[in-house]
């Protein structure tokens, strides 16, 4: 499509919704989001620059290939899942730590948050796979 | 053990790269490694042979009782023994022989992934993991079969061995499971305990006709039996690993391991004896009218795994004697004879037993070892053949049932004399022939194997003590279910056993000099082969190709409209029949309050997706469905689930989206329906649609377990250490399932990535 009104939108707001995916995503363990939804919306702002300027230039933006998104997605969820495995539990047993991070404060950290990236980067991985594919059909 | 079986299959994965940069000496490599696993058998020997076992287990996850269990035993010990030491051999002997074959290292690399299921398989104490390494053998017996892979008739021995083999699986699996419900335990030991109450069972005949099924398809026995001679398309130290000393033995052992329990029974001996019988004679005369080495050893396989079917059948103390002296026997000259055939064709370059004579000259060792692996296999004296084969004589001379097993016996020893003439001796006496290559003793790699294994024969037999005793006793009391101890002698005096068996050594050696006559005799079976069971195999494979045509012509027509309808019609009759059946309409206490808003809301979905149906354009249609979607979405919002309605939106939004971007794509927008598929498909979406409705009225209503809701706000926090209980149980308490629909959106994902990338160059060219 070759709108200057929806290229000038879409190059602006496309860091916006990254920003809030990821706010999403991160929030997401006590506030509604979460992986899924972080993840879907990030594939959404990818989407609409693609459509607003095209497949390739998108696919530039994005760096590397989606498949390679959604192996590592599938690949950090299965290896959060054997953290418990290593420390003797069943299989995805989850694992907390707490730490405190400058700038941020005191934060609890464990395997279900590295879990939810997981489920993030696949989500991302599997709607961008398909969106690039009829894009560039 | 469970440790030797990863070494294995560890060194399996490594195989190519250990051997790219080894080279040469690989063969001798991964030999040694598994020479070094035969002896941790052998010392783990004086204490299973004394009655003890050695056993291992791991739970995986205890409320479905889930683990692996591994144990030792005399029967165990005796296939490990087989498996790891005539492995070794094997090895070692490949290096040699396929020692400039491109693909030597995938080679390996299959062969120890076959060491390690065939090793797992004898060692399993567990019905699962028993089964789980069947298949793995079946499988990687596929991959060796084929292993010439350019090559047509071995891809098609390759697939015929996997679908018979693969058919008994099936038969396999569900026989396993009703013996372990019949036993009321999934370990092998303990359904071997309850053998009485098995065989009560009323599920005693269909397990007992199931596992049967499945160790005769792998064991090859009639009228399995066709799949064995067609395998030889494989390399030779694959016929002689996988197709005579160990996985065909398979069959056999699962039947000796459950004797215990399903043996014993009228239907047990009358089936095993006389399929047993009987394949051990047709094998026999089969070997004796074949030219090629190999296929005459492959039949003469198939008769000894008849013989040791037959004693299994048979059952008394005597007849499992006989069955773990012969299996002993079967693996020592069998493997050895192959190996020979392999050195004779490597040597000299031709397999056919009629284009070979007096190779004895040039090949002076090898004509030793093949001339006392012959003798073990026509049972002369003091080869370990002749204990096995007086044994077996005697155990069905013993039985009154059985008057005709002692003929099949006797005929069965006869013709296996006779094969064992015509490949063991003959290309090695006589006038010589004019070889395609100058015949030659190979190296010490390649004589290794069968010199061992020949020698290992005469030992055997000579000084039976020495270890033949404990071993046969140790397979003895495995198949029994209680301990015996038996020392075995060459001579027994003049028993009436001695007169048949030397009637039928005298009968075989005649036939052997007659050999070129009897083939011509038996020309005519040849024309009988169109009524045999190999036919049957491709008739079936035919029937099956045209059922499934037939069937995916109309259950897969690409029409997606009868694909939703059939889902839909389906759905609906079942839950609707299980509504009624449960008389669960009459727990509807009604709907309740209704709110203007909701009502608002409902109004405008229905509006929203009746629209949908009746737009006159895609975009009209999308947008539709869009009020729909956004409707629902506010709904969640409505009754307090945030989490589903972020995600809804989203989804929503990449559907419209998604359509933008086929949009162009399609064809023009026409209707394709006339108006009585319309109303059929009205009814259908009603009355479905109807049948849903009363399905959430009845689930608010019924509660059959205590709701998981309350657990789950409870621990969200202290557990999951979240407020956000949708999140939490998404990524920790119920992970698992998340784990598997993020795999399934993968697969889905890489679906239509192919779909729409890789169309095949057949579908026309109008792709970008």
């Amino acid at each position: 499509m070759n709108s200057i009104i929806l290229r000038t939108t879409a190059r602006l707001i496309l860091p916006l919704l990254l920003l809030f995916s990821i706010l999403l995503l991160l929030l997401g363990h006590n506030q509604p989001g979460g992986g899924f939804a972080g993840g879907l919306l990030a594939a959404a702002a990818y989407a609409l620059y693609a459509m607003a300027y095209d497949g390739p230039s998108a696919r530039r933006l994005l760096r590397v290939s989606p498949g390679a998104l959604l192996g590592l997605g599938l690949a950090i969820a299965l290896l959060s899942g054997l953290v418990g495995v290593f420390m003797g539990q069943e299989f995805l047993r989850s694992a907390w730590t707490e730490a405190d991070l400058p700038l941020v404060g005191h934060v609890k950290l464990g395997t279900p948050m590295l879990f939810d990236l997981g489920v993030y980067f696949t989500v991302v991985g599997v709607t961008l796979m398909m969106i690039f594919a009829m894009r560039e059909e | 053990m469970l440790q030797s079986v990863l070494l294995i299959l560890g060194l399996s994965a490594l195989a190519p790269w250990v051997h790219r940069l080894v080279g040469r000496g690989s063969g001798w490599l991964f030999g040694a490694a598994a020479a070094g696993l035969c002896g941790y058998f052998v010392s783990r020997a004086g204490l299973v042979l004394s009655g003890g076992s050695v056993e291992q287990g791991w739970t995986w996850i205890e409320a479905l009782g889930a683990g692996i269990s591994f144990r030792l035993d005399g029967l165990s010990l005796v296939f490990a023994l087989l498996v790891t030491g005539v492995g070794a051999l094997i090895l070692v002997y490949t290096g040699a022989y396929m020692r400039d074959h491109p693909r030597l290292g995938s080679f390996y690399s299959t062969l120890l992934l076959f060491m390690a299921s065939m090793l797992g398989l004898v060692l399993a104490d567990n019905v699962v993991s028993l089964f789980v390494f069947w298949e793995l053998t079946s499988v990687s017996s596929f991959l060796l079969i084929g292993f010439e892979r350019q090559r047509e008739s071995a891809r098609r021995a390759a697939m015929q061995a996997l679908l018979v083999t693969g058919l008994g699986g099936m038969a396999l699996l569900g026989g396993l499971v009703m013996l372990a419900m019949a036993a009321g335990s999934w370990e092998l030991r303990e359904i071997v305990e309850a053998g009485d109450a098995v065989r009560a069972h009323p599920l005693y005949l269909p397990a007992f006709a199931l596992v049967t099924l499945g160790a005769f398809t792998k064991s090859a026995q009639f009228p399995f039996h066709f799949w064995l001679p067609n395998a030889m398309e494989a390399p030779t130290p694959v016929s002689a690993y996988l197709h005579s000393s160990t996985m065909v033995k398979a069959g056999v052992y699962l039947l000796a391991r459950l004797a215990p329990a399903l043996g014993g029974t009228e239907v047990w001996l009358n089936t095993l004896a006389w399929v047993g019988g009987g394949t051990f004679v047709l094998g026999a005369l089969l070997a004796t009218r074949e030219l090629e080495m190999k296929r005459i050893l492959a039949y003469t396989t198939v008769s000894g795994l008849g013989a040791l079917v037959m004693m299994l059948g048979i059952g008394t103390e005597e007849a499992a004697l006989a069955m773990g002296a012969f299996l002993i026997t079967h693996a020592l000259y069998k493997g050895s004879l192959f190996l020979v055939a392999g050195a004779v064709d490597y040597s000299a370059g031709e397999k056919k037993v009629d284009r070979l004579g007096g190779l004895g000259r040039a090949m002076p060792l090898t004509a030793v070892f093949a001339a006392l692996a012959a003798l073990s296999m026509a049972g002369v004296p003091p080869m370990i053949g002749f204990i096995a084969k007086e044994l077996v004589l005697e155990s069905t001379l013993h039985d009154p049932g059985l008057r005709l097993g002692v003929v099949l016996a006797a005929v069965g020893a006869a013709l296996t004399v006779t094969a064992a003439g015509i490949v063991g001796v003959g290309p090695f006496i006589g006038r010589a022939r004019e070889t395609p290559r100058k015949a030659r003793d190979p190296g010490i790699a390649i004589l290794l194997g069968p010199g061992l294994l020949a020698a290992l024969g005469l030992l055997c037999g000579v000084a039976p003590a020495l270890f033949t005793d404990g071993l046969v006793s140790g397979v003895a009391s495995s198949t029994l279910g209680e301990p015996v101890s038996k020392h075995l002698h060459l001579w027994h005096g003049f028993t009436p056993a001695l007169a048949v068996s030397a009637a039928a050594l005298a009968a075989g050696v005649v036939l052997w000099l007659l050999a070129t006559p009897w083939r011509r005799a038996l020309a005519p079976i040849k024309s009988l082969a169109r009524f045999g069971p190999e036919r049957g195999y491709t008739a079936g494979l035919g029937v099956l190709n045209v059922t499934a045509s037939a069937l995916t012509e109309v259950i897969q027509n690409g029409r997606l409209r009868r694909y939703s309808a059939v889902v839909i019609v389906f759905t609906g009759i079942l839950v609707g029949a299980a509504l009624v059946e449960l008389g669960a309409l009459r727990g509807i206490t009604g709907i309740g309050e209704v709110y203007a808003l909701d009502a608002a809301l409902c109004a405008m979905i229905v509006v929203g997706a009746m629209a949908a149906t009746r737009a006159k354009g895609r975009l009209g249609a999308v947008a539709a469905l869009g009020i729909v979607g956004y409707g629902v979405t506010v709904i969640y919002v409505l009754y307090g689930a945030p989490d589903l309605a972020l995600t809804l939106v989203s989804v929503e939004t990449l559907t419209v989206i998604l359509f933008v971007l086929v949009l162009y794509h399609l064809p023009r927008f026409a209707i394709y329906t006339n108006k009585a598929a319309r109303a059929r498909d009205l009814v259908i979406a009603v009355v479905f649609g109807a049948i849903m409705t009363l399905v959430t009225l009845v689930a608010a209503d019924t509660q059959i377990a205590p709701t998981i809701s309350g657990w789950f706000v409870e621990n969200s926090v202290p557990k999951g250490k979240g407020h956000n209980i949708v999140n939490v149980i998404l990524v920790d308490f119920r992970a698992l399932d998340t784990l598997g629909e993020i795999t399934a959106l993968s697969v889905s994902a890489l679906g239509v990535y192919a779909l729409l990338k890789l169309r095949p160059a057949t579908s026309g060219g109008n792709e970008a």
